[in-house]
C-alpha cells in the first residue's frame, strides 16, 4: 500500500514532464510503432534501471533520487523501471527503453548488470550511451560507448565510525554487512578506525548475511549484534530499512548508508554515508545536452561530491559534532587517508606497513580482503 | 456459445448425421478445459480494471500498453519469448510432480545448481572440446544435479514421509546458500572481485541467438521439452501410471504400480529440466555461475504451471502470455508511472481466479457428452 501510495505521488510531481509523451505513446499505438515523436527531437530521453525497489531507503533509492534532479532539468525526460533481475531481463529493458522509449542515455544501476548484460546492448546499439554504477570499466577492453561512475564512499563509513564512537558506551560496535568483498570489507574497516579514532579500545563485532537484500537474515543479525552488546549498529546491504527500524526499537544508535535513513529513527540517527548520485548524473546529462564526450571512468569522494553525509541527529553531542566537522573538513581539503599504517589485520598479520598510506583511490584497496584488527568477525 | 447450440440440437443431429457425433464429443471435451480458464482470464482482468480504476487510472491504457509491450511490435515479441524461455522448463519443474499429485515448489534450487554444475564442467573442457560437445556435457551435468536435488525431495516424500512442498522449498534455500559458497569458495574466479563468479566462458562457447531473431536458443530447447512430456504422460505408461498414481495413489498400489519409482521418478525429472533451465542461463545469458542465477524463474514456473493446469502443451502459451505480461511490466512502469508490483498484482489476480474456476469442472452439461446421451 505504502509502495502504492508513494508511486501516486510520483505521478503528480512528473504529470507535466510526463504527459506529452505518454500521450504520444497512445496516440502512436495504433500503427504499432511506439516511438514518440516528441521525444525524438530535441528532448533527452535518459532511462533509469534499478535491481530492488525505488523507495528502498537504500542503494536503489539513492540512484532514484539522483534521476529525481535530473527531472527537474529542462528538456529531459527521465524512464525507470525498478526490481529488474539480472539476467536477460534488463538487457530486454535496456532494448525496451531504446527502442520504445528513445532513451540514448541509459544508466543501468545495478553491480550485476555490468557483465555481460550491458556490454552486450552496447555492442548491439553503438550509438547509444551506457554509463554503469561500479568502477569496472577499463581502456581498451570495454567499448567505448559504455563507461563507469563510482564513489568512495569508504571515508563516508570513517565519519559513521566517528559519530558511533563518541555514542557508544559498551564500547562495541556492529555492523550488518552483505557478501565479504573488497567494497564491503572497505566499508567495515572504515568504520571501526573512525570509532577508533576516538577510542582505540572500541571493537566491532561484524555478521554476514550472505544476501545483497535478505530482511529475515538482516533483522536477525542485528538483534544478534544488540544481543552481544553493541550499541550502535551500521550496516552494507541494499536496503538499511530492516536494520535502521529493528536497531533502533532495541535501544541501539543508528548510522545510516546508501540514502538518509533518519525518518525510520529520528532520535536514535546519528548520521550516514550517502550517494549524492544528483550531481553525478547532472553532470552527465549537461554534457550530453551540450553535445560534449561523456566521460567513461568517473570517480569521487565526499570532496568531489559523489557522496555525502546526512545531517547529524540530536543524539550527536556537541564534543561529537567538533571531531566529526574537523574531520569533515579534513576530507573536504583532500588527500586524507584511513589506511594510515601501521594496521594489522585480525588475525594479527600487518596489511599496511609502517609510514605507508593508502589515498581513497588507491588501487589497492580494490582488492582488500582483510578485517582490521578490532573487527569481531572473519571474510570466510 | 456455438458449442451450447450444438448441444442442444445434438438429438436431431444425431439421427440425420451420427458421424458428427464423435467429433462433437471430443470436441466438448477440449473445449472445457479452454473455455474455463479464458472465463477465468476475463474475470481476473476485469477485476483487475476495476483495481486500477480505484487507484484513478486508466485500465484501457493499462491493457494497450500490455498488448503493445509484450506483442505489439517485432521487438515485443521477441522480448517476451526471451522472458518465457526460461519459465518453460520451470514451469515443467512443477507441472510433472503436479501429475501425480505432489505440489513441488522448489524449482529455484534445482536452477541454481543446475547452473553452478554447468559452469563448472565446461570449465576444463573449454578450448580443447567442440563448444556443441561441451554444451551437451553442461546440460547433462546441469539435469543430473538437478535430478539429484528434486528426486531427493521426492525420495524424502515417499520413503520417509516428509512433505514435498515443504521439503523442496527449503531445499531451495540450501540450494543458493551452496552456490554462494561454491562461487564465493572454490570455484570463484580470483578476477571477480565485488562480483563473484565462476570464471567466463569464452564468447565462443556461449549459445547464440535462433536464427533470424533476438531470442536464445533456450526458447527452442524449452518448447521441445514441453512436448516431450506431453507425450510421456499422455502417450506412455509411465505416463498413464503416474496419472492413476496421481487420481488415487491407493488404488494405483492395488493396481502393483511402482508408486515410490514413479514419484522419486517424476520429481527427479523436474528436477533435470529445472536444472537445464540454469544451465541455459549460464551458457546463453550470464555466461559464469554467480547470484544473478537466483533470477526467480523457478518461482514464477509455479505460476506458469498452475495457471497451465499443469498440461504440458499449455505451458507454451501460458509461458509466453506471462512473458508478455512480465515484458509490458516495464513499459507500465515507464509510461504510467505505476509500481513494479501492478505486475504482480495482475499476475496473483489471474492465478485466484483461475483456481477458484477450478471449481467449475463437471459443472456445464455442454462440456459432458456422457449427459448429453441421458437427455437424449
Amino acid at each position: 500500500m505504502t509502495k502504492l501510495l508513494h508511486a501516486s505521488h510520483a505521478i503528480s510531481r512528473r504529470a507535466f514532464l510526463q504527459s506529452s509523451a505518454a500521450g504520444a505513446a497512445v496516440a502512436s499505438l495504433a500503427p504499432g510503432l511506439l516511438l514518440s515523436p516528441a521525444a525524438a527531437q530535441s528532448v533527452l530521453t535518459v532511462g533509469f534501471i534499478y535491481v530492488g525497489p525505488k523507495d528502498d531507503y537504500g542503494y536503489n533509492q539513492a540512484h532514484a533520487e539522483g534521476a529525481a534532479a535530473i527531472k527537474a532539468l529542462a528538456g529531459v525526460t527521465v524512464v525507470e523501471e525498478e526490481n529488474v533481475p539480472e539476467a536477460i531481463d534488463v538487457q530486454k529493458t535496456m532494448e525496451s527503453m531504446i527502442n520504445l522509449d528513445g532513451a540514448t542515455l541509459v544508466f543501468p544501476t545495478s553491480f550485476g548488470y555490468f557483465d555481460p548484460h550491458m556490454l552486450e546492448m552496447a555492442k548491439k546499439y553503438p550509438d547509444i550511451q551506457f554509463r554503469h554504477c561500479g568502477g569496472l570499466w577499463q581502456e581498451g577492453k570495454h567499448p567505448g560507448n559504455t563507461g563507469s561512475y563510482f564513489g568512495y564512499i569508504g571515508q563516508g563509513q570513517y565519519l559513521n565510525g566517528i559519530a558511533a564512537g563518541y555514542a557508544t558506551k559498551s564500547k562495541k560496535i556492529g555492523f550488518v554487512a552483505a557478501k565479504p568483498i573488497p567494497q564491503v570489507l572497505q566499508n567495515i574497516n572504515s568504520f571501526l578506525l573512525g570509532a577508533r579514532s576516538v577510542d582505540p579500545a572500541i571493537t566491532c563485532q561484524v555478521i554476514f548475511t550472505g544476501e545483497w537484500s535478505l530482511a529475515v537474515k538482516e533483522a536477525e543479525a542485528t538483534n544478534a549484534l544488540v544481543d552481544q552488546g553493541a550499541d550502535v549498529i551500521t550496516c552494507h546491504v541494499d536496503s538499511p530499512k530492516v536494520v535502521v527500524e529493528t536497531g533502533a526499537d532495541r535501544g541501539a544508535f543508528i548510522c545510516g548508508y546508501h540514502a538518509n535513513q533518519s525518518p525510520l529513527a529520528p532520535e536514535k540517527y546519528l548520521t550516514g554515508a550517502e550517494w549524492a548520485w544528483g550531481n553525478v548524473y547532472t553532470d552527465f546529462v549537461k554534457k550530453a545536452q551540450a553535445g560534449e564526450k561523456l566521460g567513461n571512468f568517473v570517480r569521487g569522494g565526499l570532496k568531489e561530491g559523489f557522496v555525502k553525509m546526512s545531517p547529524l541527529g540530536p543524539a550527536v553531542a556537541e564534543e561529537a559534532r567538533k571531531k566529526f566537522e574537523a574531520t569533515l573538513a579534513e576530507i573536504m581539503a583532500g588527500g586524507f587517508s584511513v589506511f594510515k599504517g601501521s594496521i594489522k589485520d585480525n588475525k594479527g598479520k600487518v596489511v599496511v606497513a609502517e609510514g605507508q598510506s593508502f589515498a581513497e583511490d588507491a588501487i589497492e584497496l580494490e582488492s582488500m580482503d582483510y578485517l582490521v584488527e578490532g573487527v569481531v568477525g572473519s571474510t570466510a | 456459445m456455438t458449442l451450447e447450440a450444438n448441444s442442444h440440437t445434438l438429438p436431431t443431429l444425431d439421427g440425420r448425421a451420427g458421424s458428427l457425433r464423435p467429433f462433437l464429443e471430443w470436441l466438448a471435451r477440449r473445449a472445457e478445459p479452454l473455455a474455463i480458464t479464458l472465463f477465468a482470464i476475463f474475470v481476473g482482468l476485469a477485476l483487475f480494471s476495476l483495481f486500477i480504476a480505484l487507484i484513478g487510472r486508466s485500465p484501457i491504457q493499462l491493457f494497450e500498453l500490455i498488448f503493445a509491450g509484450g506483442f505489439g511490435t517485432w521487438f515485443s515479441v521477441q522480448n517476451s519469448l526471451s522472458r518465457a524461455a526460461p519459465l518453460l522448463l520451470t514451469a515443467l519443474c512443477v507441472a510433472l510432480p503436479a501429475r501425480l499429485g505432489l505440489v513441488v515448489i522448489g524449482a529455484e534450487g534445482a536452477v541454481v545448481l543446475g547452473g553452478v554444475a554447468g559452469a563448472a564442467i565446461a570449465l576444463p573442457l573449454v578450448g580443447d572440446a567442440p563448444a556443441p560437445l561441451v554444451w551437451l556435457i553442461m546440460a547433462l551435468a546441469g539435469m543430473l544435479v538437478g535430478a539429484v536435488w528434486l528426486g531427493f525431495a521426492g525420495f524424502l516424500r515417499h520413503y520417509r514421509g516428509v512433505n514435498e512442498t515443504i521439503a523442496s522449498l527449503l531445499l531451495a534455500y540450501i540450494a543458493i546458500a551452496f552456490m554462494n559458497h561454491l562461487i564465493e569458495g572454490p570455484l570463484r574466479d580470483p578476477a571477480s572481485l565485488n562480483k563473484p563468479s565462476t570464471a567466463p566462458l569464452p564468447p565462443d562457447y556461449m549459445l547464440g541467438s535462433i536464427p533470424g531473431m533476438d531470442v536464445h536458443w533456450g526458447l527452442v530447447v524449452g518448447v521441445v521439452a514441453c512436448i516431450l512430456s506431453w507425450v510421456l504422460i499422455e502417450a506412455t505408461s509411465f505416463g498413464f501410471a503416474a496419472r492413476i498414481a496421481g487420481g488415487n495413489v491407493r488404488a494405483a498400489q492395488i493396481q502393483g504400480l511402482p508408486v515410490g519409482r514413479l514419484i522419486v521418478g517424476f520429481t527427479a525429472l523436474a528436477g533435470a529440466f529445472g536444472g537445464l533451465a540454469g544451465m541455459i542461463e549460464v551458457a546463453a545469458v550470464q555466461g559464469s555461475a554467480n547470484a544473478s542465477l537466483a533470477a526467480g524463474y523457478g518461482y514464477t514456473g509455479i505460476l506458469v504451471a498452475f495457471l497451465a493446469r499443469h498440461n504440458p502443451l499449455a505451458i507454451i502459451p501460458v509461458a509466453v502470455l506471462l512473458g508478455g505480461i512480465d515484458a509490458s511490466g516495464g513499459l507500465i512502469q515507464r509510461r504510467m508511472g505505476l509500481p513494479d508490483a501492478t505486475v504482480l498484482v495482475l499476475q496473483g489476480t489471474l492465478f485466484v481466479v483461475i483456481l477458484f474456476c477450478e471449481t467449475f469442472y463437471g459443472r456445464f452439461k455442454m462440456f459432458n457428452p456422457d449427459l448429453w446421451k441421458r437427455s437424449a
